[in-house]
């Protein structure tokens, strides 16, 4: 009887099955379980268009392939995109690996972008072009800081929530970058932003683009073995671990958080100063174009690691890419890519979960208690 | 033109005061939801989308449903979106970051898609939809609105929702101060572990606070377009009205009835450019960063003042898992 | 059957792994008593406590309530039959107010009506005489505040079995004889209490009766009129076992660290260390004896230059050149850098002496990564370290490159100890290095320490199991609620005079 009783409680309070953390997996299992992800979201999104529309789904993912690699033009530009959004993911990486939400990074890449405008509107005359681009980088690279270490700042003296405060400095950017744009179109007050003449960067072998993808592969170079193989890299991961850790050890923690968020903003600025001196050659509000949030999902699906970063950016360009295409081929509205990435960033979120956790049946729990 | 200046600002407060409602409500179970800004896109295209297929259906609305069937679709497709973020945050444990930036992604796009594909079956010239018809009900005003002057118009010259949106603030600041309800979702959002071990279910106050939080969000993006917007929908009409609303969240330090001063503030600020002689479009653009400014101010001054109950939730954008406790 | 009983418990059993909790622990608790569970730190007290409480669940033997018996299988259980535990550490939401979390997670039919509540919890407050302000937020409260809220949440709820575990570890003597008085009236009134101590005299001044554990055996049930503070101790403690562990004569020995006159207080305000004195001797292992949580983390980390004092000095001699240096309110940057060698294995290894996702070699260099000029990490010496210390201390993993939360216990402890000797201090300081290990493993650990003892380093030994403090020690050093009660020889001291240093408290010592 009691034993009945016993089982009774026992499988009224257990559940039928239970998560646990998973130690570890096998890097090919993890990257297995993300691949089915991301066909299951190729499948989804192609069975909603085929409800949207009358497209043919096998016919869709070649219109797509082809918008993204079809003529070397297109390669060019998905390359160029896929440069500009990586830099961003690179530069937000050390902030989150510290733990430190920083998603303020679309307004540090407007204001290095505003920085590297200002440069080229009032000094772009003057100078010759390569102290004005030193010039350019330089004052991109200290305002983009000084944006990220206004939050880093408060947060470390008064504990100030970094992500709301980063959030919300994305709109001051914003808002300055419009003032400035409407002050400095030609005829003045018309919104037409200025072509900026002076201070373009080079072309590079006839590539418009070449000088940009290859300063961003040397930064992803030299982050990835900051993070990895340098000391400062190194206090990044112990702090962002265990803060008490870093205490015990006598690393600075406060010190920490500010170098590593003005490391964050420099080299959102350098972003920003890529796009308007190196890509748009103006600049508008909408400049880094939600690329300073894209690059959040970018840096986290990667795991904060520079190298899969690039795979991740290439995803995620290409998916946006494509699905203009397809709206562009469709005559859908252009909106579509936003759907498709956004659900297909789900799918690689949902599938996390699956890497990180496993779903244990509580059958021999049961056993052993009775 | 003091009561004309009120009355604009209180509508172009209210999309912000419902979004800041929203928001609140799932920030107290400790969801920072930053796919605010999309849900509201959809509550709005999701009434849109309602109401114009009930518009080309009959010949004479019937005010009752031309009112209940976008409301309903609104609430429905807001709500949706909370559940999305719900199980990708709360089931699958995934960061809420991420999941609401990409939710936001999702959101705008979802919005203007639809508002694309619905302009483009309308085939008019100008790249929106009008469904003046449906807003003309939604606009119905109060009597007296114009028989008492200057009164009149700042209290009783609103749609409905607009008192809709105070309702659910009084409401929604009610349950939280004064309910059982709203001690344990408070409890939630402060200290999970706590609310656990008094046999609070966690999981389920952080789901359906984020989706009633969501629907109510969504119904700002509604108000705008039938009531403030004369029910045009144009894309990316909205504008970054949903990231107002999270400022508005910090700025009322998560009070409900400090949001609707709040909102009626940074609806002033909005508007009353407006009505500074020979302002140039430039400064305008300066007075709209006002609200950013503020919220940042009051963020850095609640800080500084370290006063307890003025703080984020403690386990806001922490994810809870009893055996990790 | 005896009447008015109102908990029994029969033959209860608990493993953990291979781990015996509990063996065979039976007692009971009659209403309008107040029973004692008396034992020392790991002896299995609170994990019994738990299983009546609804936490965990007995692997063998039975539970009676009111003389029936009756299973229970988790926290609401518990609640159902009546019974509320109150934890060492608070569940408390901190920006609410005291009321608020009195009453937070009841479902009862009737509205929500906080007056009338506040009403029926004065009725309690009233009837058992605590003083508590029921508007007042947690976030303003003392520990000693937090805790009546906790007791007054349990009685709200119409508790009546209490079980309070180290009530008074946190509390002041003053505040001690309040909770003290309440319990009383409590008891009298009809409540059956049960706490959970290690402090002698509490037992004696408010108990009715005391039952023992030692190392999760039961010891036995005694009168509190007919016993003394003798044969408790001889009760908890046990006979002395012989471990066998090698401990040789101290040679050469010089003062190598002094500390005098240290005090500093917690968050809270309360005094953790109070007027601490004393000298580690290069050479010799001084054992740290006490009641956990007497102020052994704060004073370990005082030295280490992790934590504020209020007053005192720490004086280092060092070796090389001769000279004195007072390490108070150093960092422990500025500590490593005036040349101080100090090693320091800490009780939290996974969340202070280690980073649990890095592998072993990148936990290697946690203190050696600043060496050099060089902006870059040097992996090729963290990394013959690591597989130095794996192959010498036996350390079981698959590769130098596992991260080390994914080791056990005694796996990560070797790891943590064998990085701070490598270091070659001339000050170790090891908090519990031997908890939750193995036998072997703690050998492993003991033969650590006396090798560095022999090598000349001053060693700070911070343990919980007398056996092994008085064959390991040379001397010991008992704390007692922040105050130093005892300096001890480790080859003449018995463990009878060690536990009852232990358990002076400071109320003794503002009698004295």
């Amino acid at each position: 009887m009691k034993k009945i009783n016993n089982f009774l409680h026992q499988s009224l309070y257990v559940s039928p099955f239970h998560i646990a953390k998973r130690d570890n997996i096998v890097w090919w299992k993890a990257w297995i379980i993300r691949i089915i992800a991301v066909l299951i979201a190729l499948l989804v999104c192609g069975t909603i268009t085929i409800a949207l529309t009358d497209i043919n789904p096998v016919k869709m993912y070649f219109t797509m392939i082809d918008g993204v690699v079809g003529t070397p033009r297109l390669v060019w530009n998905m390359l160029q995109n896929t440069a500009i959004l990586l830099c961003i993911s690179l530069a937000v990486t050390p902030a989150f690996k510290m733990r430190f939400w920083n998603i303020g990074a679309e307004g540090q890449v407007l204001i290095g972008g505003l920085a590297t405008a200002i440069c080229m509107i009032f000094l772009g005359e003057k100078l010759p072009a390569p102290i004005l681009i030193t010039l350019m980088i330089i004052s991109s690279i200290v305002l983009g800081a000084f944006w990220a270490l206004v939050p880093a700042y408060f947060k470390t003296k008064f504990n100030s929530n970094e992500t709301l405060f980063t959030l919300m400095m994305n709109y001051i950017a914003i808002q300055l970058v419009a003032y400035f744009t409407l002050e400095m179109s030609v005829p003045k007050g018309s919104g037409t932003p200025r072509v900026l003449e002076y201070g373009q960067l080079p072309v590079l072998f006839g590539q418009k683009y070449l000088i940009n993808i290859l300063i961003v592969a040397v930064i992803t170079v030299i982050m990835h073995i900051y993070l990895k193989y340098s000391k400062q890299g190194y206090e990044i991961s112990v702090v962002g671990e265990s803060e008490k850790t870093a205490r015990y050890i006598g690393i600075n923690v406060k010190k920490v958080v500010l170098r590593t968020m003005a490391i964050s903003g420099a080299i959102c600025g350098i972003a920003g100063f890529l796009i308007v001196a190196g890509t748009d050659h103006s600049l508008k509000s909408d400049s880094a174009g939600g690329r300073g949030f894209t690059a959040i999902m970018v840096s986290w699906l990667a795991k904060f690691n520079p190298v899969f970063m690039v795979l991740t950016s290439l995803l995620i360009v290409f998916l946006e890419k494509g699905a203009s295409k397809i709206s562009e081929v469709y005559r859908l509205n252009s909106s579509f890519s936003d759907i498709i990435t956004g659900i297909i960033i789900f799918f690689i979120i949902g599938a996390e979960f699956f890497i990180n956790y496993k779903i244990k049946v509580n059958l021999k729990d049961k056993e052993e208690r009775v | 033109m003091i009561a004309t200046i009120i009355q604009r600002a209180v509508m172009q407060g209210t999309p912000l005061l419902f979004g800041s409602t929203g928001e609140i409500l799932t920030e107290k179970s400790g969801n920072l939801n930053l796919g605010i800004p999309g849900i509201m896109y959809v509550g709005a295209i999701s009434g849109v989308a309602g109401s114009f297929i009930y518009e080309q259906s009959v010949a004479v609305l019937n005010p009752f449903l031309a009112i209940l069937i976008p409301l309903v679709c609104s609430i429905l497709g807001s709500a949706l979106m909370g559940l999305i973020y719900c199980f990708l945050t709360v089931s699958m444990r995934a960061n809420q970051n991420v999941t609401g930036l990409a939710l936001t992604t999702f959101g705008i796009g979802i919005g203007n898609f639809f508002g694309g594909s619905l302009i483009k079956l309308v085939d008019t010239d100008v790249p929106s939809i009008s469904l003046s018809a449906t807003s003309t009900i939604f606009k119905t005003e109060l009597p007296f609105a114009h028989s008492l002057g200057s009164f009149g118009e700042i209290f009783f010259s609103y749609g409905f929702l607009v008192y809709v949106a105070i309702i659910v603030a009084l409401i929604s600041s009610h349950v939280l101060k004064k309910t059982r309800t709203g001690l344990h979702l408070r409890a939630v959002g402060e200290s999970p572990e706590t609310a656990d071990a008094a046999g609070i279910s966690v999981t389920k106050y952080k789901y359906i606070s984020t989706c009633i939080g969501s629907a109510i969000a969504g119904l700002g993006g509604l108000y705008y377009v039938m009531d403030y917007a004369n029910g045009v929908w144009s894309n990316n009409g909205f504008g970054d009205r949903g990231w107002l609303s999270i400022a508005l969240v910090i700025f009322s330090v998560w009070r409900p009835s400090i949001s609707i001063l709040g909102s009626i503030l940074f609806g002033f600020l909005y508007v009353i450019p407006t009505y500074i002689p020979n302002i140039t479009v430039s400064t305008k653009i300066l007075f709209e960063m006002l609200p950013y400014v503020v919220t940042i101010l009051v963020l850095i001054i609640t800080s500084i003042r370290d006063k307890k109950e003025n703080q984020p939730p403690a386990a806001l954008g922490l994810p809870y898992f009893r055996e990790e406790r | 059957m005896e009447q008015n009983i109102a908990l029994e418990l029969k033959n209860i059993t608990k493993t953990f792994g291979n781990v015996i909790a509990n063996k065979n622990v039976s007692l009971k608790v009659r209403k309008g008593e107040i029973l004692s569970i008396l034992g020392e730190n790991g002896s299995g007290k609170t994990t019994l406590m738990n299983m009546v409480s609804g936490i965990y669940y007995p692997d063998h033997g039975q539970m009676f309530i009111d003389g029936k018996e009756c299973i229970i299988a988790s926290p609401k259980d518990a609640f159902n039959y009546k019974i509320g535990m109150i934890h060492q550490h608070f569940k408390l939401v901190d920006v609410f107010s005291a009321a608020e979390n009195i009453v937070l997670g009841l479902k009862d039919e009737k509205g929500f009506d906080m007056p009338n509540y506040i009403e029926k919890i004065k009725e309690i407050t009233e009837k058992y005489g605590f003083e508590l302000d029921l508007q007042k937020k947690i976030y303003e409260m003392s520990v000693s505040e937090k805790q009546t809220v906790e007791i007054v949440k349990v009685l709200f709820r119409g508790a009546d079995i209490l079980i309070l575990d180290e009530p008074t570890a946190v509390l002041t003597p003053q505040e001690t004889v309040k909770l003290f008085k309440v319990l009383k009236n409590m008891r009298d009134s009809g409540k059956a209490i049960i706490i959970i101590t290690h402090k002698l005299h509490e037992v004696l001044t408010l108990s009715d009766y005391v039952t023992v554990l030692r190392k999760g055996e039961y010891a036995g049930t005694v009168k509190t009129s007919e016993t003394n503070e003798a044969e408790l101790t001889e009760m908890m403690v046990g006979k002395k076992i012989s471990l066998n562990i090698h401990r040789s004569v101290p040679e050469n020995t010089c003062d190598r660290l002094v500390v005098q006159k240290i005090s500093c207080m917690n968050r809270e305000g309360t005094k953790v260390l109070d007027d601490v004195s004393f000298t580690a001797k290069s050479g010799e292992i001084l054992g740290i004896a006490g009641i956990a949580g007497s102020g052994q983390r704060e004073l370990l980390e005082a030295i280490a230059g992790l934590g504020h004092l209020d007053e005192g000095k720490i004086i280092y001699n060092d070796p090389k050149s001769g000279k004195e240096e007072n390490l108070r309110d150093k960092t422990p940057l500025q500590i490593r850098q005036m040349g101080v060698r100090l090693a320091f294995v800490p009780e939290d290894r996974l969340g202070m002496g280690l980073v649990g996702n890095m592998d072993i070699v990148d936990n290697m260099m946690l203190r050696s990564y600043k060496k050099g000029k060089s902006v870059f990490l040097q992996r090729k010496a963290p990394k013959s370290l690591a597989e130095e210390i794996i192959e010498r201390l036996e350390v079981v993993t698959p590769s130098a490159n596992t991260p080390v939360r994914r080791l056990s216990g005694g796996n990560v402890q070797k790891i943590l100890v064998g990085r701070e000797i490598a270091s070659s201090p001339t000050v170790l300081m090891a908090a519990y290095p031997v908890r939750g290990l193995d036998i072997n493993s703690s050998y492993t650990i003991y033969n650590l320490l006396n090798e560095q003892k022999e090598k000349g380093v001053a060693v700070i030994f911070v343990g919980e199991d007398l056996d092994v403090l008085l064959e390991l020690c040379d001397r010991i050093l008992v704390i007692g609620s922040g105050r130093v009660t005892g300096i001890v020889d480790g080859r003449s001291a018995t463990k009878e005079e060690i536990g009852l240093l232990m358990t002076k408290s400071s109320e003794q010592h503002d009698e004295e």
